[in-house]
């Protein structure tokens, strides 16, 4: 499956340039750098549209746009949790009114399909559309479902995303379930020391995938697997090893790993492990003090492998441990939570 | 479809029954499940009718072998993908490839609800434990891990056409080899939040609904789930009683209207039930019975009756509405929906379309109103059509 566009809203300027001047974060919460919507979508819907979904269908939009793809065979997105600040809106009148003389609108917008629905009326495309909400597996489970339509040749294109958003009631509710850390300087000292706690982060990142080698394409994604609550990290080294079986290489034939650290030192151990044992001596570059936790960061970090293969630079930002130019194939792991892993593997074109 | 997708069991738990016995003794006697909630505690209770499941969180919990404090979502959930496995009796489960693909609209909000009246008043107040479980994939997960299955655990949410997606998407990765077994269906427990939110939009019926009736007010909300269990041929051939029918088609598209409602030409309807047709090879007029969308809203059964017109004119099979019996049940329904397709595969069976007084003008055909059994049906076209534009039909097969 080849990507043949990428695009993405982050706490990074990802607009532009990949990663040149990244910006770091003073605290425990990273949010979007919103572009100005109205280069992407008429004014007109832009008023109406809440945030998750103003940054869902704009990535959208753009990814569009990058692949000079007018209408997409399918429209698919992973969202753990959906559209949070519509949902809290209507939840907070609801009980504050007594359960009367409410509107409709925060309603009709909390489903957790009005993005892909959003980006669906806007194209005016009746092809295939769905929407998954599996929490670590959000945008994996996307993705698959991507994979295996265009396996069964429902569409020769797909447009593929994974959107979070981080609300002030969601960065408080799960903050008071102690996944953020208390006193963080800059984002930039995230993995440093052995603590608890990692830094919250939302994204959107769109991407427009194809059976058919384009001659544009971004990179080729060969694999992606998924695996539930391993356990332990025997289990987790025997399913990497096999997904690379799967694909007739071997560790030797990737030139760099992007992994999942988030600095809680936890959840972290798994990394730091696999480090001294199946990822020993590779270059390795990380990415969440770029973006933060949430469960579809790994759309992110797809969006930064693409890039990277495209550009044939590892931006320097990702922490990279050696000057690895050019990669050509690329190993993605990532777990959230040590429930959902995620492994994709991507190739130059 | 070149290779064939078979359902080796079917598991249900709604307003009329907590197992398929209970759900088609119902269906037979045309006794629907809609009344005043006991359950859900509304300021509407006295005003809008509801299909509750008729047992108490601690009952459900007793039956699904969990805890009580756990989102009802779950507990429903876990109740019928158990009948499901049951009915299934593979008894190789643990060696083979499974995966369980759960769908549901609002997750645990039951308990989210609860917690956020605290909440309000105090950011610092309210229990966590009623939250930990708010995401749409926490019920998902709570049931697989009950059900032993590791392989490939995922939710789906497209509002009212969730599980009809869940239950096709799994059918897909059997094909192409992923998995073995597929637990596919939904599951949504009666909420406030959709309650009103169903209320600001105008279209709960204040008294019993009536699908497909000239003078149709509104839907009435219901919960529950519905879960069938998808087996590649391979593990369809090694059970010991044959699956009575496949999964032979299915389609989704997009309406592209308008973010809650139905095109008049109904055009994502009439996409899904014709791509179904054209995936399963069938012509329209092999249909022996439509298991309508039919939620009783002006705007669905206008939408989803112009495009049956379009697409069996001349030919209209008996067809009706279970929503009638279920109320509608969101992100459970096109799995509930699915569990009594295969049983009126299995058994003959027509549902009847309860309170239909005035067939609706628009329209050549008249839902059935009369339970009919020893029927010989080969083909049954299930819809699902929901907010987002989102419509899916599944067609059930004999095997």
């Amino acid at each position: 499956m080849f990507i043949q566009a990428a695009a993405g809203i982050s706490p990074q300027p990802s607009f532009g340039a990949l990663l040149t001047e990244p910006a770091s974060y003073a605290g425990n919460r990273l949010s979007c750098i919103e572009p100005d919507y109205s280069q992407l979508i008429d004014p007109k819907m832009i008023r109406r549209m809440s945030r998750i979904i103003k940054m869902g269908v704009a990535a959208a939009l753009d990814c569009l746009k990058t692949s000079a793809t007018e209408m997409p065979g399918a429209i698919i997105t992973g969202t753990a949790y959906g559209c949070l600040a519509d949902t809290e809106v209507f939840l907070s009148k609801m009980i504050e009114n007594g359960e009367e003389l409410l509107t409709p609108t925060a309603f009709i917008q909390s489903t957790h399909n009005t993005v892909g629905a959003q980006i669906a009326l806007l194209l005016k495309c009746h092809s295939y559309n769905n929407t998954f909400v599996h929490r670590g597996f959000s945008f994996e489970s996307a993705l698959l479902d991507a994979v295996t339509l265009l396996q069964e040749q429902h569409a020769s294109t797909v447009l593929v995303g994974g959107i979070d958003e981080l609300t002030d009631t969601s960065f408080a509710l799960l903050s008071r379930f102690g996944l953020y850390k208390k006193d963080i300087s800059s984002s930039k000292t995230l993995y440093d020391g052995a603590a608890k706690g990692t830094i919250a982060g939302e994204g959107a990142a769109f991407f427009l995938v194809a059976a058919k080698h384009s001659g544009k394409d971004y990179a080729q994604l060969n694999g992606l697997y998924t695996f539930y609550k391993p356990r332990d990290i025997t289990d987790i080294e025997k399913n990497i090893q096999s997904f690379l079986s799967d694909h007739a290489i071997g560790m030797d034939d990737v030139d760099l790993v992007i992994t999942g650290q988030n600095g809680n030192v936890h959840e972290d151990a798994i990394y730091e492990q696999l480090a001294q044992t199946t990822f020993k001596g590779k270059a390795n570059a990380v990415f969440k003090h770029l973006c933060g936790e949430y469960p579809t960061a790994t759309s992110f970090a797809l969006w930064l492998a693409a890039n990277i293969i495209k550009a044939g630079v590892v931006p320097s930002c990702t922490l990279v441990n050696s000057n690895n130019k050019h990669p050509r194939r690329i190993l993605i792991y990532n777990h959230y939570q040590n429930t959902h892993h995620a492994l994709y593997l991507l190739s130059a074109c | 479809m070149s290779t064939p997708v078979f359902i080796a069991g079917a598991g249900v738990i709604s307003a009329i029954g907590k197992n398929i016995a209970e759900n088609l003794s119902a269906l037979e006697n045309e006794i629907p499940g809609m009344g005043e909630m006991v359950h859900l505690h509304s300021v509407h209770h006295h005003k809008l009718p509801v299909a509750e499941v008729k047992m108490s969180n601690a009952e459900l919990a007793a039956l699904a072998c969990m805890p009580a404090h756990i989102s009802r979502t779950a507990l429903l959930s876990a109740i019928a993908a158990k009948e499901a496995l049951g009915y299934a009796a593979i008894e190789n489960f643990s060696e083979l490839r499974t995966g369980f693909i759960s769908a549901n609209t609002v997750g645990g909000m039951d308990k989210t609800e609860d917690f956020f009246v605290e909440f309000l008043n105090d950011a610092h107040r309210g229990s966590l434990r009623n939250i930990i479980h708010h995401e749409c994939g926490a019920a998902t997960e709570l049931v697989a891990d009950q059900l032993g299955i590791k392989n490939y655990i995922s939710t789906i949410s497209t509002a009212c056409s969730s599980s009809a997606n869940a239950i096709f998407f799994g059918a897909r990765l059997i094909r192409q080899n992923m998995l073995d077994v597929v637990i596919a269906g939904g599951t949504d427990a009666l909420t406030k939040f959709t309650l009103n939110g169903f209320n600001t939009l105008m279209i709960v019926d204040q008294q019993y609904c009536q699908p497909f009736d000239e003078n149709r007010r509104g839907l009435n909300l219901g919960e529950g789930a519905g879960y069938i269990v998808l087996v590649s041929e391979k593990v369809a051939a090694s059970l010991k009683n044959a699956p009575v029918c496949t999964l032979s088609g299915y389609c989704n598209a997009n309406d592209a209207y308008h973010q809650t409602a139905s095109s008049p030409d109904g055009t994502g309807s009439y996409l899904a039930m014709k791509g179904a047709l054209q995936q399963s090879g069938l012509q329209s007029a092999q249909i022996d019975y439509i298991n309508l969308h039919g939620t009783g809203t002006q705007n669905n059964d206008i939408a989803e009756g112009t495009a049956i017109k379009m697409l069996f004119e001349g030919h209209y099979p008996p067809m009706s509405s279970t929503k009638s019996f279920t109320g509608h049940t969101l992100g459970a329904s096109g799995g509930i929906e699915a569990v009594f397709s295969t049983l009126a595969i299995q058994h003959g069976l027509i549902y009847p379309n309860l309170r239909l007084e005035t067939p609706m003008k628009a329209f050549p055909f008249i839902p059935e109103t009369h339970f009919k059994k020893g029927v010989s049906i080969r083909n049954i076209l299930s819809n699902s059509f929901g907010f987002g534009g989102n419509c899916s039909s599944l067609i059930f097969s004999k095997a």
